[in-house]
């Protein structure tokens, strides 16, 4: 029994460890200040990256928990016509990555684009008459972003709603509460740590987005920081500014952690979940459109000018070069995402069996990859697969004369490391607020009859996690496959993904090349999304 | 006897065929293959510019001299970070950029070393190779004015100094300058200009800006067409790129649009200039290959496929351009020190801080 403890402690360590390695590297350039360029930056820009980095973050965090969390609401409490459909298309915006919807809705209704075009010669106006609002600007790049974030808050809280028991409801009905106030005074606050989550993930993935922000022509943090790095040729202050970012989102999600310590709870199963409503027909049609807006604007609309666009050039040459990107796509996706699930799911259980702070902080800190711009992370990666490198050659050409060469650098194993260390925070907040929600008497009746840590997570927490697994697994999965800053810098010789296809392309502003690799990601994405929605539904029923 | 040798053997192999899987077959044949790789001749490239617009040519080279290319793109920066890491250990051989900082920078941060074929360094004019021969440059790329055709017919536009005029006000569209190109282009300007006359300049520009500076290049140039701006400043290769798309729309924007070369005359400057070139890095394994590759690119075919194909100028004489390149004329282009414009870059950059351009 004792080794089995240590060894889940001592494995949690050694993640941690690994991982927060090349977070420490970014962060130990806070040793010299180089005083002339930070009075620059302080000067000049610093204010503007502050103020939209913020406008932007806060604005995508409200946006994507009030849209994710009605649609889980519906979603969970109301039958309504069309929901099967719904149950996935909500999803879908989860496959496409966000500078290509911000590309394709630029495409459409900019300046010179075909819908300001048709309105001009409408409405008979001047042909360099504006007439429509910027897309490209802050709010439209709060707006572009909250399309195609919602799911993630939408996901957590729609495991949270289902999960509460039915007799809340019961209880509240007697109560002489409505379905408004049950809603409000007892299924949002217990959901509520879900919600915030899934709300959190999606302003550490705005603060850390480079290609909308950049295209659009928004001073950030993160464009702050190519701009010091790439521009002024100034590593240090570049990775200085990226560990204030860092900073900022530690406290953040600190605050949020302790805010709700005390506050544990918990579902019971046994009590039978939600019935949900039926409804009248108006009423239906109307649960439909609202519910069906999101999906439209951040995958329809997008999916069907992306795809028009292929179409019209289609060229059966080109897509069968693309197929080996697909294959290559999908294998590092569902390796890592694998991987990084299980890894999440060690240290999620191992806070969970020691309540201890130094492990809460511990995964904390390496959760903060998710909130770093990706690129800084795969430099960090590189730094550190070099320096291992070298010692490895030291070390063999002292012991037997002979010198391997790079064995981490430029090697698959790398990629996905690199990959994990972004993206563990994503599976691990799934993992977390799964197991929270599991009652810790489940553990020790467990014990009390004789099973071990290892079969107690096999046989009880597993499957009672499922959904919170397969929530992780699919955003993982749809992350890593539309990754670029990492596997751009760290990848082995002649690989190629989708995402480095279509990035190319599309940074190139050549959109109608970049639409059918985009597709192409896209519909790889949907494929584990809707058999994973398909099998959770399954196993619900 | 031959025949009976040959016979024989086929009946063996089909015979091994039937009894065992084909499976451990093909995993021999593959591992033989690797194992063969090895004594193949190779070259490793590391590339800031991406796939598309150099593997075709690397393909013709590995068809010519039968040197296998091995590539991997991505941002040139992070690709130098990716060298210095590796340190003696790098897979790397060759290093090719889009433009001169980053050649620059990988001299400065020490992961280039000296270019010794002459089929290499004495190609082009002494102008497009690195004094010490650490670098040499491959295309050129120009950065002029366009406007839409007859916009401005009574009054050209013939200085870059005159975009300042209060005649200008509210008719600029250019990108940020995050981008590399426009922080080159203020490079080289403070090179000739001076500290504040470029200062003074870049904040004229930005009173005269039509739009707060977003997308790429070629959306200056949409923009321009569509009337939002009535000058941009954008790279030719976009209006060359364009011009040839297959979508009818974007040819259409494109034929709006035409060339002004700016300060043109004999004592004036000349218009910008960057380049994409291409270093050896220190550590490689393979430098004949390397100064192969760098000498096949250097050759008229492959200059001709880069202005064909790229719309980029080349940077030996005597190259045959595209239709497009040719129409928009020839010009006089700074004659600014390289490498000046590389070490230039982060005061390029703070400077367009302190002047407010995004």
């Amino acid at each position: 029994m004792y080794a089995k403890i240590s060894l889940l402690k001592i494995s949690t360590w050694t993640i941690t460890g690994l991982f927060a390695v090349p977070l420490l590297v970014v962060f130990a350039s806070m040793a010299n200040f180089d005083t002339q360029v930070w009075s620059h930056l302080l000067s000049t820009v610093m204010g503007s990256y502050v103020l939209n980095s913020l406008v932007l973050a806060i604005g995508v965090g409200l946006g994507t928990a009030v849209i994710g969390t009605y649609l889980a609401w519906f979603m969970v409490n109301y039958v309504f016509y069309g929901k099967s459909l719904l149950n996935w298309l909500i999803l879908l915006p989860l496959a496409m990555p966000a500078y290509i919807i911000a590309y394709t809705y630029t495409g459409m209704l900019d300046f010179s684009g075909p819908l300001q075009q048709f309105l001009r010669t409408l409405f008979d106006a001047p042909f360099n008459q504006q007439m429509l609002p910027d897309i490209r600007s802050l709010e439209g790049a709060v707006l572009v972003m909250i399309l195609v974030l919602y799911p993630y808050v939408y996901l957590l809280a729609r495991t949270a709603f289902s999960e509460q028991s039915a007799q809340f409801t019961l209880v509240s009905k007697l109560a002489g509460l409505s379905r408004f106030q049950h809603m409000k005074q007892v299924a949002l606050p217990l959901a509520r740590p879900s919600i915030i989550t899934g709300a959190a993930l999606a302003m550490m993935e705005a603060m850390a987005d480079y290609g909308t922000v950049a295209y659009f022509g928004i001073n950030t943090f993160t464009t702050g920081i190519y701009r010091t790095w790439f521009g002024m040729g100034n590593a240090t202050a570049a990775s200085q500014l990226a560990t204030m970012l860092c900073l900022v989102v530690f406290v953040l999600l600190w605050i949020e952690k302790s805010s709700r310590k005390h506050h544990s709870r918990y579902q019971s199963r046994h009590a039978g979940s939600i019935k949900a409503k039926t409804t009248t027909p108006l009423k239906s049609a109307g649960l439909f459109v609202l519910c069906a807006i999101p999906a439209v604007f951040g995958f329809i609309i997008p999916f069907i000018q992306l795809m028009w666009w292929s179409a019209q050039y289609f060229d059966k040459g080109v897509f069968i070069d693309y197929l080996p990107l697909l294959g290559t796509s999908l294998k590092l996706a569902f390796i890592s995402a694998a991987l990084i699930v299980s890894l999440a799911l060690v240290i999620s259980y191992c806070k969970r069996r020691f309540a201890s702070r130094k492990i809460a902080l511990a995964s904390q800190f390496v959760g903060l990859g998710y909130a770093l711009p990706g690129v800084v992370i795969a430099v960090g990666v590189v730094q550190v697969s070099g320096a291992v490198d070298i010692n490895i050659n030291r070390f063999t050409l002292a012991f037997f004369d002979w010198q391997p060469g790079l064995i981490m650098s430029g090697s698959i194993a790398i990629l996905i490391f690199a990959y994990a260390v972004r993206y563990l925070s994503v599976a691990m907040h799934n993992t977390d607020t799964g197991l929270e929600r599991i009652k810790p008497n489940v553990d020790e009746v467990s014990a009390s009859l004789g099973v071990n840590t290892a079969q107690t997570l096999q046989r009880v927490h597993i499957p009672l996690l499922r959904a919170s697994l397969v929530s992780a697994f699919i955003l993982v999965f749809v992350d890593v496959l539309k990754e670029l800053p990492a596997t751009l810098i760290l990848r082995p010789f002649n690989v190629n993904t989708l995402a480095v296809k279509t990035f190319e392309l599309a940074s190139d502003e050549r959109l109608i090349d970049a639409a059918l690799p985009a597709v192409s990601i896209v519909i790889a994405g949907l494929l584990p999304v809707i058999f994973l929605t398909m099998s959770l539904e399954k196993r619900r029923k | 006897m031959a025949k009976e040798l040959v016979i024989n053997t086929s009946t063996i192999n089909s015979v091994s065929l039937k009894m065992f899987s084909i499976k451990p077959l093909v995993c021999i044949t593959i591992l033989l293959c690797g194992s063969l790789q090895v004594f193949a001749q190779e070259v490793n490239v590391y590339s800031g510019r991406q796939e598309a617009l150099i593997k075709p040519l690397l393909d013709k080279f590995t068809q010519q001299s039968g040197i296998t290319v091995n590539l991997v793109t991505g941002k040139g920066d992070a690709l130098l970070s990716r060298i210095k890491a590796e340190g003696q250990f790098t897979e790397a051989d060759v290093l090719l950029v889009a433009d001169v900082g980053r050649l620059v920078r990988a001299k400065d941060m020490g992961l280039t070393q000296a270019i010794e074929s002459t089929d290499v360094t004495d190609v082009a004019k002494k102008y497009w190779v690195e004094e010490t021969k650490q670098w040499v440059a491959l295309t050129k790329r120009a950065r002029p004015i366009m406007v839409r055709k007859g916009t401005f017919d009574d009054a050209p536009i013939t200085g870059l100094e005159q975009l300042v005029g209060t005649e200008f006000i509210n008719s600029i569209c250019i990108r940020s300058s995050s981008n590399i190109y426009n922080q080159s282009m203020v490079s080289a300007l403070i090179e000739i200009w001076g500290d504040e006359k470029t200062l003074a300049w870049a904040k004229g520009m930005v009173a005269n800006f039509a739009r707060s500076p977003k997308g790429g290049d070629r959306d200056q140039i949409k923009a321009l067409a569509a009337g939002e701006c009535d000058v941009a400043i954008a790279n030719t290769y976009y209006l060359g790129g364009m011009l040839t798309s297959k979508d009818e729309d974007t040819r259409q924007v494109a034929q709006q649009v035409e060339v002004v070369w700016y300060d043109q005359g004999e004592n004036e400057m000349g218009v910008h200039v960057n380049v994409s070139g291409a270093a050896i890095t220190k550590y490689a394994k393979n430098k004949e290959n390397a100064e192969k590759l760098l000498a096949y690119m250097l050759t008229e075919t492959a200059q001709k496929w880069y202005a064909e194909v790229n719309h980029e100028y080349p940077v030996i004489e005597g190259v045959a351009v595209s239709q497009e390149l040719a129409s928009f004329g020839v010009f006089k282009g700074q004659t600014v020190p390289l490498t000046k414009i590389g070490e230039n870059n982060a005061k390029a950059l703070m400077l367009m801080d302190r002047a407010g351009w995004k």
